[in-house]
């Protein structure tokens, strides 16, 4: 009965200070080739338009020897038409190196730049994944900001893409 | 089509019209459309007629005409050019992000003349015309031919200064921008005949890849009123749209007719 009241006080308060830091857990799968790369990858919230709310991650061969990763950039195809673009890269908590088969977890604070001014509402977190001689790959899983207590949504990939999770830290 | 009919309207064609429009797709074909990066950004385009696209086994196109349009309104010197048994093949740096025009447009007049009781032909310059036309020509009949072959490439994020429409012959003003095009969405241009909306023009679409299955598979559209064009791309791909128009409007007074032709490759990503 308590917690049945509580759930329906909170809902009436709309404060993004109750969305907690979303942390996006994604697998990259191990993959036996005989030329095997990085993948490039790219996290972000797409609104109902197709329009970019908020760039989360992306993930490129920063260090390239001849600052030549940008060049494939353009290979993230949804990412880039919808976002990288328009965008100066590298971006301070946005960019990073390339990441190795594995699991990662980003955690994105719910008062940080790209979460902070999100409006309410449903989007789609989009991750998107590209393999120099390899495949491509994208992923989308349904969210409602802010995110309820306890959200974990999850999705699994087939190819360049393994378990993609999204979770409230408490 | 039946191969009798094929042969059929390619005579009739012929007899026609003294210079049939070509019977080979003309086109240009870029190694990219869409870059990303900041340095030492190019493309490289090759040029040809054949009839299967986009394979270069008929004749190259000559270069000379050759127009390369930066994001920034300039024109911009290809490289490394070079014109072979079957095909010519051109550099273009993308030195700047944006994007940008490249096109071949050829403006000529096309002569038929008798001479000693033998037909004969002619293709120049405006300013040749009078030169190199025999004086005891007789029967002279002179048609203008304004031909526009071209492609667009984007180098980081689109814009549109490029895409200005040059305002002689048939162009398209892009609505949805060319290196935006995406499978299953539709796109729309508008054609444009001397900077004005041309309507009711057919404008013939294929994709490239003819080789490797049994149908053309190609499309017709009609503008409309406006001008306007529009066509969802089933598959993605490099695409070739051609439209051609014949008048009177003719900007040489001996011209007779004009005839004005446009060809465009533009390529279509996955979703």
């Amino acid at each position: 009965m308590r917690i049945l009241l509580s759930f329906g006080l909170t809902g009436l308060v709309a404060a993004p200070a109750l969305a907690g830091d979303m942390e996006i857990s994604i697998e990259i799968p191990k993959l036996d080739v005989a030329e095997y790369h990085k993948p490039y990858l790219a996290v972000w919230l797409e609104g109902p338009d197709q329009k970019v709310a908020a760039n989360l991650v992306v993930w490129y061969d920063v260090a390239n020897p001849k600052q030549e990763g940008d060049k494939w950039l353009k290979d993230l195809r949804q990412w880039w038409r919808r976002a990288g673009r328009s965008l100066k890269v590298p971006a301070d908590g946005l960019t990073s190196a390339t990441r190795a088969p594995g699991g990662h977890a980003v955690s994105i604070a719910a008062d940080s730049a790209p979460l902070k001014d999100l409006a309410p509402g449903t989007y789609d977190l989009v991750v998107e994944a590209a393999r120099e001689v390899g495949g491509r790959e994208v992923l989308r899983i349904p969210i409602a900001w802010p995110l309820a207590e306890g959200t974990a949504l999850n999705a699994k990939g087939e190819h360049e893409l393994g378990a993609v999770a999204v979770k409230v830290k408490p | 089509m039946k191969p009798i009919l094929r042969i059929a309207s390619v005579l009739a064609l012929f007899f026609a019209a003294p210079f049939a429009a070509e019977a080979h797709k003309a086109w240009l074909l870029p190694s990219s459309t869409v870059l990303s990066g900041k340095d030492d950004l190019a493309v490289t385009i090759d040029a040809a007629a054949s009839n299967d696209l986009f394979y270069f086994d008929h004749r190259p196109l000559q270069l000379d005409s050759l127009v390369v349009t930066a994001p920034d309104g300039a024109k911009v010197a290809a490289e490394n050019a070079s014109t072979g048994k079957y095909r010519s093949t051109f550099d273009v740096p993308l030195k700047a992000p944006g994007t940008y025009r490249v096109a071949l447009v050829m403006e000529n007049l096309l002569a038929r003349y008798k001479e000693d009781g033998k037909e004969k032909r002619w293709r120049g310059k405006a300013e040749n015309l009078a030169r190199e036309i025999p004086a005891a020509a007789t029967d002279l009949v002179v048609t203008q031919s304004s031909r526009r072959i071209e492609t667009y490439v984007t180098a980081g994020n689109p814009d549109d200064a490029a895409l200005k429409p040059a305002g002689t012959g048939l162009e398209i003003a892009p609505v949805t921008h060319p290196n935006d095009l995406v499978e299953k969405s539709e796109a729309q241009f508008k054609l444009l005949l001397d900077g004005k909306p041309a309507s009711g023009v057919k404008v013939e679409i294929v994709r490239g890849g003819i080789r490797y299955r049994n149908q053309l598979g190609d499309t017709t559209v009609t503008t409309g009123d406006d001008g306007v064009f529009k066509y969802a791309w089933p598959e993605p791909g490099m695409y070739w749209l051609e439209a051609s128009v014949a008048d009177d409007k003719t900007t040489v007074k001996e011209a007779k007719e004009r005839r004005a032709s446009y060809a465009v490759t533009l390529e279509v990503l996955p979703e």
